[in-house]
């Protein structure tokens, strides 16, 4: 049983003043009450909001009857005539009292689901989720796999240029990959603002905090992809900072981490700090951290929006010195919504570096290299 | 709306020496002229803040990028609270209680004639550095109205404008609030005891003690993030050694005290109305007085559940959740207090009392989320979902907003010296009241479902209840033309309102002439 049937038969009529009103939209069809759970916590939530909704709809019908009942027998237009009383000790006594007894037959399982909740001790798997404006990146402790996970949904779906797909900005291009049946505790951070990371069908959602590490935990039961968003105000594109994360048996995992780790050995060494590189190969290889990293801000064009973020195109720090270019990108500028990007790697801060110092107008003809970055940083 | 005071031909109170045209208004220390300013500038800010919240549920008719930026959108919402909490709400009340609270004590006027001017007199700059804020580079601020840190110090100058905005808005209430209380305390009639006092005045003692307790601590979270923007401070800034979470725990400490400043005044006016029509003593005076005092205490140690999701430790989340859980016990108690008045009485139904039963359904429904937030592991899944929205604006809407306009139509015939359009205020009520729900009820829906606050733009299957919701908006934001024409029309005329307009009214207020002249109560009645 959902929410109980005054709701479920609200639900029924808004349902159908839905369809009527849209045609029956495209896409999925809505949900009434919380996600699915697919973890023992999440089981419990939904239980528990199930009990709870029981025990509101039997005080308002009892509360709401009564007041209905006055309302109908009780009016002057039906001869009713007042009476006068104004104070019952005993009844005020009951109702005081009664509601306490119903609190405590609610808070005692609350207290049990809390309990747990907080337990993140013994667990199989530990992952570190850090908030970036706007994307998540995931450090899987124990394997030392590293990646980010950005939101996959194209442009031209969200600026209505194209049909938005089944996924429609719940859709990223790396999800984090777990194991089913494992223990997993998620730490979470944040490299400039507070973020939260939020997945309902396991019953998880915890701010990810800058200069701050937080825990949580939760054991998928079965495997498939699990879709959540980011849940605290983090800037302009907070709406569009998705988690997904794909649930799979634990010897694909082991399968999935192996290939995972191939893949960063080989790009460790594409990287090596004694490898030459020019200012075109830096160039080609910034455009990509660009659109990774500054083009949310900045734009593709290197002009920001006018009043909010400041162009690249001509301004001063991208056309002026060297060291203050990279110290802006290393520690951020405060007070303003300039992050620091020191978690890029050496390699991507020269190439992105010398990118923006030599495109849209800006030819300085500096080439910025990875171990000049990496002198710059104390 | 000059007319509202206008006291010619109303011998008794005919010795009122003010200047005329907008001086009057500018250099007025007349409770009634301030109570007056007060409303109006409450209704001004209800509508801009509205034409915002018409901004927001225009982006959010259809999932995609129609109108707004995203960053611009995040603007609307942050502005939308600010001016509908600190420029609708909060004066509103204060209106009611400049007009009321001394015609409903026996006093002549407020305790500090002059203070009020001033304490009105800072709300319109405060309001005037909320919307020129839009136009500052970078526009307004966008991090959403409990402005909270690092985004905060990430914004442009509208921020600063906003900081100050509230530290005006703040010296205002703390300015209003030392005038309330002294004026209860000490210019109450003979024989007004406090036990004897309308419950009216009684949510408002308590408020604004909440007040003088809690705007400070707003104005030191808010000066905390400025000196962090522009001082070099790292209150907030973990990588100076502050820390983001601090600001959360300083701006609920104010936040949800702030809540019940919002929340019991309304609870005052419903418990004039209710009496009133039921025509039947209120049930429990005591116990309606106690439980005000109740939540007002209890809503010190709550603060912490608005921060479930922070990651606090299992005992910290078990003592909020628990004293969380507490307060829907004197809540209930008011509930069943308004029922039991209402309990064999001789009912009749005007709009004053349409809202105050209105209220009652409606404030309870949020009441009831209320209670779902409160328990830890559900307010885990509903933490900043639509479910937090839709929770809020049944207690801020349906709750305090319903109560202003029960209490407007309640007193407006002592005020204006006219009946207002009974006809006018039931469409008002009844359009408010079905578009409220279409509005906010699917919200609900949409945040169990997992869709988040604050954002521009989601996924598909969170479009139906959005549409519904934008529709029920601009109902609801147009319903409420029918109340600016109901109030401009009983200003202008209509039936004389008799002195004691309702027939069940009780109190001080009743024994004046309608409309009250301008001076009332210059010899104090004697109370028995």
């Amino acid at each position: 049983m959902d929410e109980g049937s005054m709701t479920s038969k609200l639900a029924t009529l808004f349902a159908a003043v839905a369809v009527f009103a849209t045609g029956g939209a495209a896409g999925a069809a809505p949900h009434y009450n919380l996600q699915p759970p697919q973890s023992i916590i999440a089981h419990e939530i939904y239980d528990l909001h199930t009990l709870i909704m029981w025990i509101i709809l039997g005080i308002f019908v009892v509360v709401f009857g009564a007041m209905t009942y006055a309302i109908l027998y009780h009016r002057k237009s039906t001869g009713h005539k007042a009476e006068q009383f104004h104070e019952n000790t005993t009844v005020e006594i009951i109702w005081t009292i009664i509601p306490f007894f119903i609190l405590i037959g609610m808070a005692y399982p609350a207290t049990k689901t809390v309990i747990a909740m907080k337990d993140t001790s013994n667990p199989d798997l530990t992952i570190k989720a850090t908030g970036y404006q706007w994307k998540w990146g995931y450090d899987y402790l124990q394997e030392g796999i590293h990646f980010y996970s950005n939101l996959a949904t194209p442009r031209d779906q969200i600026e209505g240029g194209a049909p938005k797909g089944e996924h429609y900005l719940l859709e990223v291009d790396h999800p984090l990959v777990v194991p089913t049946g494992k223990k997993i505790r998620l730490l979470t951070t944040a490299n400039d603002v507070i973020h939260s990371w939020w997945m309902p069908a396991f019953g998880v959602k915890q701010d990810a905090i800058p200069g701050f590490v937080r825990d949580t935990w939760f054991k998928v039961d079965k495997p498939g992809i699990y879709r959540g968003q980011c849940a605290e105000l983090c800037g302009k594109d907070h709406g569009f900072m998705p988690i997904v994360v794909e649930a799979v048996e634990p010897e694909k995992y082991a399968q999935w981490a192996a290939g995972q780790k191939k893949t960063m050995q080989a790009a460790a060494a594409a990287e090596s700090p004694g490898k030459s590189w020019t200012l075109d190969e830096l160039k080609a290889q910034g455009e990509k951290v660009y659109a990774a990293n500054c083009v949310a801000c900045h734009q593709a064009n290197g002009m920001g929006i006018p009043n909010t973020f400041p162009a690249l195109s001509g301004s001063k720090t991208a056309t002026g010195p060297k060291e203050a270019h990279v110290t802006t990108v290393l520690s951020g500028r405060s007070g303003t919504a300039m992050a620091p990007f020191k978690h890029l790697s050496d390699v991507e801060l020269a190439a992105v570096i010398t990118y923006e110092r030599n495109s849209w107008g800006n030819k300085t003809g500096d080439m910025v290299t990875p171990a000049e970055v990496k002198a710059s940083r104390k | 709306m000059s007319a509202v005071i206008d006291t010619h031909g109303h011998g008794h109170g005919d010795h009122a020496h003010h200047p005329s045209g907008i001086m009057r208004w500018i250099q007025t220390t007349n409770h009634k002229d301030i109570g007056t300013l007060y409303l109006v500038f409450s209704f001004t800010m209800f509508i801009v803040g509205g034409i915002l919240a018409f901004g927001i549920r225009a982006e959010l008719f259809q999932p995609g990028l129609q109108l707004w930026r995203p960053e611009f959108f995040n603007e609307l919402t942050t502005m939308h609270g600010l001016i509908m909490v600190f420029g609708a709400i909060m004066p509103a009340f204060v209106g009611f209680a400049n007009w009321q609270i001394p015609m409903m004590i026996g006093a002549p006027d407020m305790a500090f004639a002059r203070m009020n001017n001033w304490s009105f007199w800072l709300l319109p700059p405060a309001a005037t550095l909320l919307v020129a804020s839009f136009f500052v580079p970078g526009g307004a601020t966008a991090a959403g109205w409990t402005l909270y840190a690092p985004l905060s110090t990430q914004m442009g100058p509208g921020m600063d404008l906003a900081i100050f905005a509230l530290h005006i808005m703040g010296a205002s209430s703390i300015m209003g609030s030392i005038n309330i209380i002294t004026t209860i305390l000490n210019m109450r009639a003979p024989g007004m005891t406090l036990m004897k006092m309308p419950l009216f005045v009684w949510t408002w003692l308590i408020t604004a003690y909440l007040l003088i307790a809690v705007m400070p601590v707003l104005a030191g979270a808010v000066t905390m993030v400025l000196t962090d923007r522009h001082f070099g401070t790292h209150f907030f800034n973990a990588a100076g050694g502050g820390d983001p979470v601090m600001y959360q725990h300083i701006f609920w400490f104010f936040g949800h005290p702030e809540v019940y400043i919002m929340i019991l005044p309304a609870f005052g006016i419903v418990s004039q109305i209710v009496p009133t029509f039921a025509r039947k003593p209120l049930f429990g005076y005591s116990s309606m007085v106690y439980a005000t005092a109740s939540i007002a205490i209890l809503s010190f140690i709550v603060w912490a559940h608005h921060m479930f999701t922070v990651g606090m430790p299992a005992a910290a989340q078990l003592f909020f959740m628990y004293a969380t859980m507490l307060i829907a016990v004197p809540t209930g108690v008011k509930v069943f207090n308004w029922i039991a008045t209402m309990w064999k009485g001789s009912l009749t139904f005007e709009t004053p009392m349409l809202f105050a039963c209105g209220f009652i359904f409606v404030f309870s429904m949020g009441g009831f989320t209320g209670l779902v937030c409160a328990i830890t592991p559900i307010d885990i899944q509903i933490q900043d979902t639509y479910y937090i929205v839709a929770h809020f604006h049944y207690v801020l809407v349906a709750g305090s907003l319903f109560a202003i306009f029960g209490g407007t139509y309640y007193w407006i015939p002592k005020w204006t010296g006219h009946m207002y359009d009974e006809t006018l205020g039931k469409w008002h009520f009844w359009l408010s009241m079905i578009f409220f729900n279409v509005t906010f009820f699917p919200m609900h829906f949409a945040g169990l479902a997992g869709m988040p606050r604050r954002i521009p733009d989601y996924a598909l299957q969170f479009a139906d209840f959005n549409m519904i919701s934008s529709i029920g908006a601009f109902g609801f934001g147009l319903s409420q033309l029918v109340f600016l024409w109901a109030v401009l029309k009983c200003i202008r005329g209509g039936a004389k309102a008799a002195d004691r307009t309702w027939e069940g009214a009780e109190g001080l207020e009743w024994t004046l002439p309608s409309p009250a002249p301008y001076h009332t109560f210059e010899a104090p009645p004697v109370v028995k």
